[in-house]
């Protein structure tokens, strides 16, 4: 049978026949490839939806990536003085401009299909940055940041940031009045920086604002820095993904030494190939159906005119509506003979500043207040940790109201308010609501919670009453089954710190007692009140005394203890 | 003529003969007949209908001779233009008071309006109502009219006129339905929170290229749907409205396949 002299137990593999299968066999004996094929389309993924909005975000950088690259073969990154020739728009024909903003006409008008690849690019750009953001989201309510993830969440946020700064870069290429105003608004917030600011905006600008050069710089930076670290980002994001391998969601079965679901082949390949072609679908047909972007409604950029409704895209509008709301009467100092704008520098630096610092240190300090050093694996149910549910819809509140402040013109004019009192509103709301939310969404976890031990201990009401022969009425309850009853009690309930004493036993005091203390504080905060998962001793509890939940169904049952198990509810 | 005559009695002969009838017919009242808003056509019996008209339905609030009560403004020297764009849009009469009084289906008929006009401008002389030559615009110069409107008007009604807020719940309104008339008028007048742009300021011929600016924004977007041409604001929701709503949508269905 076999030649081959050294592997006599193994039988030789049949040749193959087909010419995908030599084309592969001829690859393999060449390269092994074999093996990491194998590796790959053996890895098992676990399945939910909410696991493919990365990869929405993925797909959508992709198409950029594509559309982009036709983009940049007719944009010229050039603030040189033109006069456009063009017969289209009319209402641009003849108009002084720069080379950039003119090209940014001409492949619009004149190339074909320009006009399709720039909406497409526009498009993808914003459901890039909004399927970051609901991936963002997924990954914290679920606590899939926690170990050993924390540092692909950073990753992910630093992926967040870039995406603003290409979005930030690429709105600023075409020299139309509105990302001039954008560019203005930077330089304002650079200049706002203390000592530097002046300093740092000529180093920017090349010059006073606006200069010659900040369209070919920010050129090089949209389309060669920027993406050239997100595509490496990207890959180590993926990579991590991979080694450490998926999330999953919790479920009878599923736990942190394993990873329940499909192979990777044929299952994963297929979905993940079927959304990207509708990704690429949906983006496609935003762009040739939905205008974005048309920078000749703007004109070409002149640093005189604004015009009502410029706003930047929806990823900034949170600086934008920081901006619109801080006052400026009062807060600008002028200390020996400097300016300290406090009315820029405490929106457009302090704020973002606060708001990316909770989350690149969340996950740490998460860990720290629930002295968690596991490895977690099985996602948590949003329901499970109030106080991170919480803090999470009170960070998306203060966005919100953020962005919203940034739309207030449009507020005022489509709800026939004023503007005025919008902005007074946002004001309170800014410092009130994330407060708000998070007291009424922890409530809503604990609530949830409780539901969960009063289905688990008494199983689901099944609109049964029987009556009894001395009279008494009961509801019979359906016992939960073993899935559903999994997922409601395997989870934490991690406890506040427990910390040392002030002194030890000789009566010294104890050295970093300060901080332990601190960090108790902060782990009051966050596990004070808590549900406890129900234990097996107590289900056995309540099942005892409760019967007749199961043996409901002969109705001639004579009287038991009725209303079962209303007790043990500790919280 | 022989050859004319000769084909008089074709049976097509009675409806060419009707049809230039017509035209006549048509042609000579076209030419003949009064412009309502052209304030050089009034009478005085036009002025004596206005001023009727004025005292039954606006001199409570603008006194009984217009001049004015307190806090509302005098209507001497206002001029035709303001009356006819103010009455014309329904502004006026004013349904209540509020930040600004807002345009509502008209009061007034053309006549009417033209009366009343025609009164206020014989209290004292203000800008006339402009002509069908002076807001056509077909002769107008988009270009030109869009740099103007860059410069002067896009700061309160949005780069192509889609309308934009302004202070206490005063906005400046959306043109997309405002007829070219009352553009010019509105220019000519500052309606309530707008400021004049007399003839000196912006010449009528500048007037005409900002009314063909406007209304090339009209036939909308070479883009697509222009989503109300509001900017990025309504950008950013049509993208998580209609492109995430369809993706996440997408991802549960492939996500519930096989599974």
């Amino acid at each position: 049978m076999s030649t081959a002299t050294h592997d006599t137990q193994r039988e030789a593999p049949a040749k193959p026949t087909t010419t995908v299968g030599k084309a592969a066999d001829y690859l393999d004996q060449r390269t092994s490839i074999g093996v990491a094929v194998k590796e790959f389309a053996r890895k098992v993924f676990p399945d939910h939806w909410s696991f493919m909005l990365g990869e929405i975000a993925l797909f959508s950088f992709v198409v950029l990536i594509i559309s982009g690259f036709f983009l940049t073969m007719f944009f010229e990154p050039s603030m040189a003085l033109t006069r456009y020739e063009g017969e289209h728009p009319a209402s641009m024909h003849g108009e002084l401009m720069s080379v950039a903003f003119a090209s940014t006409l001409d492949m619009s008008f004149e190339v074909r299909g320009g006009l399709l690849m720039r909406q497409i690019h526009h498009w993808s750009a914003l459901i890039f940055m909004a399927s970051i953001v609901v991936h963002m989201m997924r990954v914290f309510f679920t606590g899939a940041f926690r170990k050993p993830r924390e540092i692909n969440w950073i990753v992910g946020l630093l992926l967040m940031i870039l995406g603003l700064a290409a979005g930030f870069t690429g709105y600023s290429l075409p020299d139309d009045v509105l990302s001039g105003n954008g560019l203005r608004i930077t330089d304002g917030v650079v200049k706002s920086i203390p000592l530097l600011g002046s300093f740092l905006s000529y180093l920017i600008f090349g010059g006073e604002f606006p200069g010659h050069h900040i369209v070919p710089r920010l050129f090089t930076l949209h389309i060669f820095v920027v993406p050239g670290i997100l595509l490496a980002l990207i890959a180590l994001h993926l990579f991590l993904m991979v080694l450490q391998k998926h999330t999953q969601y919790p479920g009878g079965g599923r736990t942190d030494t394993n990873v329940v679901g499909y192979p990777a082949l044929p299952v994963y390949v297929a979905k993940m190939t079927g959304n990207f072609f509708l990704v690429f679908g949906v983006l496609a047909l935003m762009g040739a159906t939905m205008a974005i972007n048309n920078v000749w409604n703007y004109g070409p950029y002149d640093p005189s005119p604004v015009s009502a409704g410029a706003q930047p895209d929806w990823y900034m509008l949170f600086l934008e509506g920081s901006l619109r709301l801080m006052p400026g009467q009062g807060t600008e100092w002028v200390i020996f003979g400097y300016t300290l704008s406090w009315n820029i520098l405490i929106p457009a630096v302090v704020v973002p500043g606060l708001l990316f610092t909770f989350l690149f240190v969340y996950p740490f300090i998460e860990a720290k207040v629930t002295k968690d050093d596991r490895e977690h694996h099985v996602l948590d149910r949003p329901r499970n940790r109030p106080a991170r549910t919480g803090l999470g819809v009170a960070f998306l509140t203060a966005f919100i109201v953020l962005a919203l402040a940034g739309s207030n013109d449009l507020i005022a004019t489509h709800f026939g308010l004023s503007i005025n009192a919008i902005t007074w509103v946002f004001r309170i709301l800014l410092f009130v609501g994330p407060v708000f939310a998070y007291s009424v969404t922890r409530r809503i976890c604990l609530g949830l919670q409780r539901k969960d031990r009063e289905l688990v201990l008494h199983g689901h009401e099944s609109g049964r009453i029987v009556r009894f022969a001395n009279g008494e009425y009961i509801e019979v309850h359906t016992p939960l089954d073993e899935q559903e009853r999994w997922l409601r009690v395997n989870y934490d309930s991690p406890a506040p710190l427990e910390i040392a004493p002030k002194t030890d036993a000789r009566g010294v005091k104890r050295k970093g007692y300060a901080s332990d203390k601190r960090w108790q504080r902060l782990s009051r905060f966050f596990y004070e009140d808590r549900v406890e998962p129900v234990t097996p001793a107590e289900v056995a509890a309540a099942h005892s005394h409760g019967e007749h939940d199961q043996l409901g169904e002969s109705d001639e049952r004579p009287a038991v203890e009725a209303g079962a198990g209303t007790t043990s509810r500790e919280h | 003529m022989k050859a004319l005559a000769a084909r008089r009695h074709h049976r097509l002969a009675p409806v060419v003969l009707l049809l230039l009838a017509l035209l006549t017919t048509g042609g000579v009242y076209a030419a003949l007949a009064p412009s309502t808003a052209n304030a050089e056509t009034v009478s005085t019996a036009d002025i004596e209908t206005g001023k009727k008209l004025f005292q039954a339905n606006c001199a409570t609030c603008h006194g009984a001779n217009a001049e004015g009560t307190d806090g509302v403004p005098s209507l001497v020297g206002v001029g035709a233009a303001s009356v006819d764009f103010q009455v014309s849009t329904g502004r006026m009469p004013m349904q209540m008071n509020g930040p600004q009084a807002r345009a509502k289906p008209r009061q007034f008929d053309d006549a009417d309006t033209a009366a009343l006009a025609a009164y206020v401008a014989s209290l004292g002389a203000g800008p006339a109502i402009p002509t069908d030559d002076q807001v056509d615009a077909a002769q107008g110069d988009a270009a030109n009219g869009m740099a103007l409107f860059r410069t002067n008007c896009a700061m309160c009604h949005n780069a192509v006129g889609a309308g934009g807020a302004l202070s206490e719940g005063k906005f400046a309104p959306a043109l997309w339905d405002t007829s070219e008339r009352n553009i010019y008028q509105a220019m000519l007048t500052g309606p309530q929170s707008m400021p004049v742009f007399n003839d000196a300021n912006i010449t009528p011929d500048e007037k005409r290229d900002i009314v063909a600016f406007l209304v090339e924004q009209r036939e909308g977007s070479a883009g697509g749907n222009a989503l109300g041409s509001l900017g990025p604001v309504s950008e950013g929701l049509w993208a998580f409205a209609i492109g995430l709503g369809l993706l996440i949508g997408a991802a549960v269905w492939i996500g519930a396949k096989s599974s």
